[in-house]
């Protein structure tokens, strides 16, 4: 087997040194009732390279996949280019195949590219400090609320009606297993609900996210101001990271907490997973803060050294009196971000994201002039919702035969009674890889479907 | 030498000056190169991407003004290439050595896994496209679950747990989920061993149920007596790592697994030393009702410096219906994908979409690689490596438990005794010779605790060179050289760094420099 070094001449002289007679010896204290004698049945044997690589790019050819074809799909997860150089950087196996950077003085490199990533998060969010990542933005969403709820030393969450329903369900979880209260209000499209006053004084955290599932952007300064007046947070979730590249800071807005996902720079869409959830605060709530963080310091010759820290917040030091119990979180993922963010920089990432909108205005304009089909939002950065004259997820299948991925179907993420009414909401998202001819081919496949 | 906007000496000496510590002009030394901050290489203006004018249209932000700058660097393609590989230098990595951290199982990361992961139909698929063109994804996943379900000999399985320890926060959910569908509100306690991962306490306490410890026995393993004395009508579960985290399989485990069932308790078993026993015993064949499994660790996902992982979750019939959304069925027209909850009695979703895709990817690549037969000769291997590595150094230092041990050997300080060198002070005169240090101080039942797993893809000659330089350590320490050892490493890109000043004040992102006149002023 190509990963196993051992010769038989090796086992032998090691079985020899341990002084006993067989590997199989060496299981001895598993009860024997329960020893397997030889391979587990109904499992293959072992297979070659060139085996596996036929098996599993058959098993690949029977997906669709999304840049073969027109796609518009968005609610949380975005199809951008990736640079090559993102992908090549990574695969250094002194990046790929290191642990978590327990000791410091041979882990620099990966110490310095998460003390970069905290600094690159916190100018993006407009936060103070951020974390080393989280395991998604839903996650980090869910952490965000428990967070809230420590620092206000109160227990209910209001969850707005635009927050994808993910995250809203990833929330939910843990409010019914570890005890607090979520508040989830109904799905609003047009962004008009009223969270200010929904605010009393058991109220740890609100939590907005702009723009919202359905694109609409807001400027949450006022519920900000809200928040404060009656002793609650301002959570912001941001599932597009590259809206941050053109819309004000969460920060700006008055954020206490910053939760959002990354995957857009750097990470693939690898059907949902793994992406990388970014967790910014202000720096008066840096002890209550889940996850790792790497600070600055100096070794012993004075020079400047990165290494992880108060890590007494965590579970290997306080055990059941820690923040979280996050182990893992991203760190691949948070290096594929940084090195995608480092190589867009200002110029870049404010270019890049105003090309997502501008083509996104596009593409709403052409959608809306065709018959029964209107755009429902009256501002958006690159993702939008139409409302159809027919249900959303028969038009999506319809337009699939076509070999047109045409956005996500509000009724998808929110299925049965929570989606009554919005069954011919269709949220549509644009990029920078969506070509002009994708868009007229998009255009003129819907008019057929609808017709 | 120049000053960082944080008052700290940076690592490049002023123009004309020598370093103090390399002296050298640059800092630098050899092919250890330093290398600033990504912030302070910025150029105004320059950029590492080339892309199209935006199309002139009107914007459509709804009367949101765009934001101002916020001081991101600026570099060329060529300077972001060359900064993150002078970073990557800067690190060990199981490419370029044995990595022996106990309880975390760093093995070879094959290749052919990344390729796999990157093939469009796995990659390139958004999570909400329509059923009917993700069908090979689905295919995956489905595959994914057999053979951990297989594997384990158990009846049903999550793939959605981001990690381990998201894993165990899955496990504690589906019992607390069995213990409400029966209305049992009594149980309010789990009980988890001295010697468990931390996070099992903390996963535990954040679900609301206090915890209780379990003492160990002098062979280091479970109070068999002390936990049947703390079982009762109070307990939810208990959750128990084997094996365990001195290395040892728990020989009672049936009767541990029977004593907790008679509690009207469920048994979780923490899979991270899954890679010990895959394909000799199946943990359903111990009792166990649910069990997470680190994919980064048994299945040899790479650990990316910190992740992602992925811990998928087994259950036994007992717990089966409780397993969360979202999972993969097999429908009329191929797989389907349940992503709602219903009225039934599983618990919501624990993260977006569907899990970790690319990390299921690699495992079945890893899986398939290995194969049946491969993957007990490489538990067979693991062990072997773990118990002629314990063999080999007992006579210099102190083994914590007498073996047979399992994946992993554990040490103790006793051997340290007198010498003023500790546990810490070895690992780090071994990075100088060229290994990444041991897992120490845990776990915490033994003093000065130095966990060593080699893993089934180190040769003998690899583990003969780490074994002849801990014992030589070992020899030295003893023999009076404490000086040696309290300034190691010596060699690295950084020498010992100071922890407590970090947490003092914490430095955690970079800010821009003042203005050269506020410094004046100062």
């Amino acid at each position: 087997m190509r990963y196993l070094p051992l010769t038989e001449a090796d086992r032998q002289s090691m079985l020899a040194a341990t002084r006993a007679a067989s590997v199989d010896e060496l299981f001895r204290d598993v009860p024997e009732a329960a020893r397997l004698s030889g391979p587990i049945g109904g499992l293959p044997d072992h297979m070659g390279e060139l085996e596996v690589e036929r098996l599993l790019g058959a098993m690949a050819a029977k997906s669709l996949p999304a840049g073969s074809v027109p796609s518009f799909l968005g609610a949380g997860a975005y199809r951008h280019h990736i640079p090559a150089t993102v992908d090549h950087l990574v695969q250094r196996g002194e990046f790929l195949t290191a642990y978590t950077p327990y000791q410091p003085e041979v882990s620099q490199g990966t110490l310095q590219v998460l003390f970069e990533f905290q600094t690159q998060v916190a100018l993006l969010t407009g936060m103070d400090v951020a974390n080393a990542s989280m395991y998604d933005g839903a996650t980090a969403c869910a952490e965000a609320v428990m967070m809230a709820n420590r620092v206000t030393r109160r227990k209910k969450a209001i969850l707005s009606g635009g927050l994808h329903p993910h995250y809203r369900d990833t929330t939910t979880t843990d409010a019914r297993f570890i005890g607090f209260d979520a508040v989830a209000l109904p799905a609003d499209p047009e962004g008009t609900e009223d969270l200010a006053a929904r605010i009393d004084d058991q109220t740890s955290c609100v939590v907005v996210q702009n723009p919202s599932v359905f694109g609409q952007v807001r400027d949450y300064s006022d519920l900000a101001k809200a928040c404060q007046a009656k002793g609650a947070l301002l959570i912001v979730v941001v599932t597009e990271a590259l809206s941050l590249g053109l819309l004000p800071t969460p920060g700006g807005m008055g954020a206490d907490i910053v939760a959002a996902e990354g995957q857009s720079f750097g990470g693939a869409l690898n059907f949902g997973g793994p992406y990388v959830g970014l967790f910014a605060v202000k720096d008066k709530y840096v002890r209550q803060m889940p996850g790792r963080l790497c600070g600055e310091t100096v070794d012993a010759d004075g020079r400047r050294g990165f290494v992880l820290t108060l890590s007494t917040r965590e579970q290997h030091i306080r055990r059941e009196k820690a923040t979280s119990n996050i182990c893992t979180n991203a760190g691949l993922c948070a290096l594929a971000f940084s090195i995608h963010v480092s190589l867009l920089g200002e110029e870049g990432l404010t270019q890049l994201a105003r090309l997502n909108h501008a083509k996104a205005v596009q593409l709403a304009d052409k959608l809306a002039a065709a018959p029964g089909v209107s755009v429902i939002n009256d501002g958006f950065f690159n993702e939008f919702t139409v409302r159809l004259p027919k249900p959303a997820a028969e038009v999506v299948e319809a337009l699939a035969e076509r070999r047109i991925l045409g956005g996500v179907p509000v009724s998808r993420l929110y299925p049965g009674e929570l989606g009554k009414g919005l069954e011919n909401l269709l949220l549509v998202a644009v990029t920078e890889t969506n070509t002009e001819s994708d868009m007229d081919a998009f255009v003129t496949a819907l008019a057929e479907v609808l017709s | 030498m120049s000053m960082n906007s944080q008052g700290r000496p940076s690592a490049i000496p002023a123009a004309g000056g020598t370093d103090s510590v390399t002296g050298t002009v640059t800092g630098n030394r050899g092919l250890q190169i330093e290398e600033p901050l990504i912030f302070e290489q910025d150029s105004a203006g320059r950029c590492g991407v080339d892309l199209p004018e935006a199309p002139k249209v009107a914007s459509r932000l709804g009367g949101i003004t765009p934001r101002a700058r916020i001081g991101l660097p600026g570099l060329a393609e060529p300077q972001v290439v060359r900064h993150y590989t002078r970073l990557s230098q800067k690190n060990y990595a199981i490419d370029s050595g044995l990595y022996p951290l106990g309880s975390c199982t760093m093995k070879h990361n094959p290749r052919l896994n990344e390729k796999m992961a990157r093939l469009p139909g796995f990659a390139d698929v958004h999570p909400l496209q329509p059923v009917s063109t993700v069908q090979g994804a689905l295919e995956l996943m489905d595959q994914l679950a057999h053979w951990l379900k297989t594997l384990t000999g158990m009846a049903a399985v999550t793939l959605a747990p981001a990690a381990g320890a998201h894993g165990e926060m899955c496990g504690i959910m589906a019992i607390r989920a069995a213990h409400d569908a029966r209305g049992d509100k009594a149980r309010t306690k789990i009980l988890v061993p001295e010697s468990a991962h931390g996070t099992n306490p903390a996963t535990a306490a954040a679900c609301g149920y206090a915890v209780e410890s379990i003492p160990a026995t002098a062979d280091g393993r479970v109070d068999l007596d002390a936990l049947k004395a703390k079982l009762g009508p109070d307990v939810a579960g208990l959750m128990l790592t084997n094996p365990n985290t001195c290395g040892l399989f728990e020989r009672d485990i049936i009767a541990i697994a029977e004593a907790v069932h008679g509690a009207g308790a469920y048994f979780y078993c923490d899979g991270a030393n899954f890679n010990a026993i895959v394909g000799r015993v199946r943990p359903a064949d111990l009792g166990i009702d649910v069990m997470h499994i680190n994919l980064h660790k048994t299945f040899s996902t790479p650990h990316g410096g910190g992740g992602p992982g992925s811990g998928p979750v087994v259950f036994s019939e007992a717990l089966a219906p409780y397993v969360p959304v979202p999972y993969v069925t097999h429908g009329p027209d191929g797989f389907a994908l349940v992503e709602e909850a219903g009225d039934g009695p599983a618990f919501g979703r624990m993260k977006a979409f569907h899990g970790q895709m690319g990390m299921f990817t690699r495992a079945l690549s890893y899986m398939l690689s290995h194969g049946a037969d491969g993957l007990r000769q490489a538990s067979g291997d693991a062990v072997l490596n773990a118990n002629y590595v314990m063999a080999r150094l007992e006579d210099v230092m102190t083994a914590s438990f007498e073996g047979p041990c399992m994946h992993e050997c554990l040490f103790d300080d006793r051997f340290l005794k007198g010498t003023g060198v500790t546990t810490l002070d070895i690992a780090k005169a071994l990075i100088d010779e060229g290994f990444h240090p041991m897992t120490m101080y845990f776990p915490l039942v033994v003093h000065g605790a130095l966990l060593i797993e080699p893993t089934e893809t180190e040769s003998k000659a690899g583990l003969d060179q780490f074994i002849d330089a801990l014992r030589a350590l070992a020899e030295r320490a003893k023999s009076g050289d404490a000086a040696y050892f309290q300034g190691a490493p010596r060699l690295t890109p950084r020498r010992r760094l100071d922890e407590t000043a970090a947490a003092r004040k914490p430095v955690l992102r970079w800010v821009p420099p003042a203005p050269a006149e506020a410094l004046a002023a100062d």
